[in-house]
């Protein structure tokens, strides 16, 4: 398990490292100047560069990037070029929304999917499994902004139980800040459930199918117990992979999502940052997400092993 | 069906505990743009100055909302006879946020900070014709100019030109210090700003107990946060397509009302074959200016035949020059040699005038035989790639800031005009401080740019807003960059 754990381990740092130049070269390629933008279309070409000089931008692009590394490494992210602030406390900021609310949507549609999921798989063929399909047909099939504007029409503008969007902080009180995200949280949460439920069917009817699946109803399982007892230890594996890459979208994908509640989270940082060129804001949060992306990866490779006890002598 | 009937129960004793907590001594405002920071004289952004203007800084004169200049900090001024000194007499009393007095010091500094070698100031030409600003005693600031002009005290009430103190400005991006009716409060990045009354204020107090700007960019959530009633006012409505419906709803009324903001079909003069006078006449004879209006702004615009806003007393309504005729425009390109048209390209930076108005736009000209190619970009690249390489055909900009039409004067500028006939009535309007023959001289410089067809004039673009019926006092214009508070209240 240890040996199996250090060389996950050295992979993701490698991953990192090609992943900092990419993101790097990709973002400054791009056209477009943080000190232009900022001052508009009437600054003269002089205060233009002396606000390059004051942000630091004068310096070559290799230097800058070595800057930005050894800056990470030491877990300084810089400051933003447009909000003058650092970009670690602008993350932290903005990770207080985007964290609990992907925890939250994750949570949501685990709960919903896998009872739903283990339901269908359970009533293969009857009437209970086709509705758990066609239900998860159309919440795959309706894009997630399209629900949330209608649960804002419904239980904001017309039942007015929620606010339309914003968030007041958690400081303002834990309940306020969980139902400032409820409407965002199940608007994640659907379709990513419908995915799941069907993946989990799926997977646990593959399991129906297995020599040791027959093996225990032989033994004298009900085919309910031999499910639940068997099946869905089994059934997980591909289920945790789509978790894992779930929660890394629902970490950075939710950015239409936080645009219809408007809600302050990381999506909405990374996009105001692209349009505004805050080149160190969008650098640092997406080797941030690519972060969390390998890091969910590599929890779900060791809960793999976890699962499956052959996966830790395997290369 | 237990679980939802105490989802309801909860969901309603939420929504009553804030409906008690709401008072009518406070104000929530939606804008569509959040500030990257709060410092207004050092960054170009409409957003800082929405927050900042009036509410939290203040100038030697400022804006009124009919574009009127009138007094600010300055409580009055004198011109000497050769119009080149200005001596302002500031009110007695005025102390910054913080405590520490507002005096001529801080007005050197201001200017000086601004007209500085390395100054990020935005409109750095604005103070570009000061050469010295000298501290007569702690009450009065003599400004002297290199020449006459006849637009400082203008130019002075910009958002630009705020005065700040020393004292807090390493600060003022995060925690600016005014002198205005209201303190700067809270910043939760990415959603609101705070503002709260200040009780110390020299002039006449602000209603409101404290106000606050909340952040909302998409426009069906504009939209969505309106109607739920979750603010009490946006301005700046980003849906004018969704305006009826508040029309039509006795609890909002719908604020609509003039900008400084000129939407200009650019024309890159020194590209061919656009460089040839008759090709751009062609196009704005192409153009149906109505039917942009009312396809991309639903209605609300007012038509402009050249580059100076409509309800600018010494306006000229030149859409005659430019009226809607293909048949003309098709003889126009004919005479110019291109009797089967041409292909140009058509850079669109992110607005939904643009966007919107460029399809339109498009149709229009393919119907006299010019070819478009659109591309969308976003600001920052429209900013390097068209504003500065110059590299486009056509493009669409709404010009916001107010009496702009010096930009004209500049050979560099984007758009690339610039005659030596234009910079002369130009140097003239600055040195003349007569309104009728400032006037005059206005009207020429107008008459000039649209019978060169410098650019295709579309429209004034208008300001749109939505507030509560009971909300009084907001600014329906926008001569500047605005949403002063300062004398917004309730109706009972």
């Amino acid at each position: 398990m240890f040996r199996y754990a250090l060389r996950r381990l050295s992979s993701l740092i490698i991953s990192l490292a090609v992943a900092s130049l990419v993101i790097f070269l990709v973002v400054e390629v791009a056209p477009g100047d943080p000190a232009s933008y900022m001052l508009g279309i009437n600054a003269q070409p002089d205060t233009v560069a002396a606000l390059r000089a004051e942000l630091g931008l004068d310096v070559p692009r290799y230097q800058r990037y070595f800057d930005w590394v050894s800056g990470l490494m030491r877990l300084d992210f810089g400051t933003s070029y447009t909000y003058r602030t650092p970009v670690a406390e602008m993350i932290s900021d903005r990770m207080r929304v985007s964290l609990p609310l992907a925890v939250y949507a994750l949570t949501l549609s685990t709960l919903i999917a896998f009872p739903a999921g283990i339901y269908a798989a359970s009533r293969r063929g009857k009437a209970g499994d086709t509705a758990v399909i066609g239900l998860s047909q159309l919440g795959v099939a309706v894009p997630n902004f399209w629900f949330a504007m209608m649960m804002v029409l419904v239980f904001a503008i017309n039942l007015r139980w929620f606010s339309a969007g914003g968030f007041p902080g958690w400081e303002k009180g834990f309940w306020g800040g969980m139902k400032a995200l409820t409407l965002p949280a199940i608007s994640l949460a659907l379709p990513q459930a419908a995915i799941l439920a069907r993946v989990m069917r799926s997977s646990l009817l593959d399991m129906l199918d297995e020599d040791f699946m027959r093996t225990a109803r032989a033994k004298g399982l009900s085919r309910r117990h031999a499910l639940w007892k068997h099946g869905v230890r089994n059934a997980l594996i591909p289920v945790l992979t789509i978790l894992g890459l779930q929660f890394s979208f629902l970490l950075a994908g939710g950015i239409i999502i936080e645009q219809v509640f408007f809600l302050p989270g990381l999506g909405r940082l990374v996009f105001q940052s692209i349009s505004q060129r805050d080149l160190i804001v969008v650098e640092s949060v997406v080797m941030l997400l690519v972060f969390a992306v390998i890091c969910v990866n590599f929890l779900v490779d060791l809960a793999y092993a976890a699962v499956d006890p052959r996966l830790r002598t395997r290369t | 069906m237990k679980f939802s009937a105490k989802a309801v129960i909860l969901a309603s004793a939420w929504t009553l505990s804030a409906g008690l907590a709401q008072a009518q001594t406070s104000i929530t405002v939606g804008s569509q743009l959040e500030p990257p920071h709060l410092d207004p004289t050092s960054a170009a952004a409409g957003a800082i100055d929405n927050v900042v203007y009036s509410n939290i800084f203040e100038g030697l004169t400022r804006f009124m909302a009919d574009g009127s200049v009138v007094a600010g900090l300055a409580e009055s001024w004198e011109i000497s006879d050769d119009g080149l000194t200005y001596t302002f007499k500031l009110h007695d009393g005025v102390t910054f946020h913080d405590g520490t007095g507002m005096d001529a010091e801080d007005v050197k500094f201001s200017l000086d900070r601004a007209r500085a070698e390395d100054s990020t100031n935005a409109q750095k030409p604005l103070f570009a014709g000061i050469t010295d600003v000298t501290v007569i005693d702690p009450l009065t600031v003599q400004v002297t100019l290199s020449e006459p002009n006849g637009n400082f005290l203008f130019n002075m009430a910009w958002g630009d030109a705020v005065i700040v103190a020393p004292e807090s400005i390493e600060t003022i991006t995060s925690n600016p210090i005014g002198t205005g009716a209201f303190k700067f409060a809270d910043w939760v990045q990415g959603d609101r700003i705070e503002i709260v009354r200040n009780d110390d204020y020299w002039g006449t107090p602000a209603k409101l107990e404290s106000a606050t700007f909340k952040f909302i960019n998409d426009p069906t959530a504009a939209f969505g946060a309106m109607m739920a009633e979750d603010i009490d006012a946006f301005i700046g409505f980003p849906a004018p397509e969704n305006l009826p419906q508040f029309e039509a709803d006795p609890r909002f009324t719908v604020l609509v009302g003039s900008t400084e903001g000129e939407t200009i079909l650019a024309i890159n003069n020194k590209m061919p074959p656009m460089d040839n006078i008759l090709v751009r006449q062609a196009i704005t004879h192409a153009i149906d200016r109505q039917a942009i209006i009312d396809g991309a702004m639903f209605g609300y615009g007012t038509p402009i035949g050249t580059h100076f806003a409509p309800h600018n007393p010494a306006y000229v309504d030149l859409t005659g020059n430019s009226e809607y005729d293909p048949e003309k425009s098709k003889a126009l390109l004919a005479e110019a040699g291109l009797a089967d048209g041409f292909t140009t390209t058509l850079k669109l930076p992110p607005p939904s005038y643009a966007r919107r108005g460029g399809e339109i736009i498009a149709a229009q000209l393919r119907a006299v035989g010019i070819e478009t190619e659109i591309t969308n970009l976003e600001w920052a690249q429209w900013l390097e790639e068209a504003f500065r390489g110059k590299d486009f055909g056509m493009t669409i900009v709404s010009h916001t800031e107010p009496m702009d039409i010096g930009i004209y004067g500049n050979p560099d500028y984007y758009f690339q005009y610039g005659t030596e006939e234009f910079q002369a009535i130009m140097t003239e309007l600055n040195s003349t401080t007569d309104p009728d023959a400032r006037n005059a001289l206005m009207a020429d410089a107008q008459r000039n740019i649209s019978e060169n067809y410098v650019n295709g004039y579309l429209f004034q673009l208008a300001a749109l807003g939505v507030a509560k019926a009971n909300v009084v006092g907001i600014w329906t214009n926008q001569p500047t960059q605005a949403i002063d508070l300062t004398a917004v209240y309730w109706a009972e």
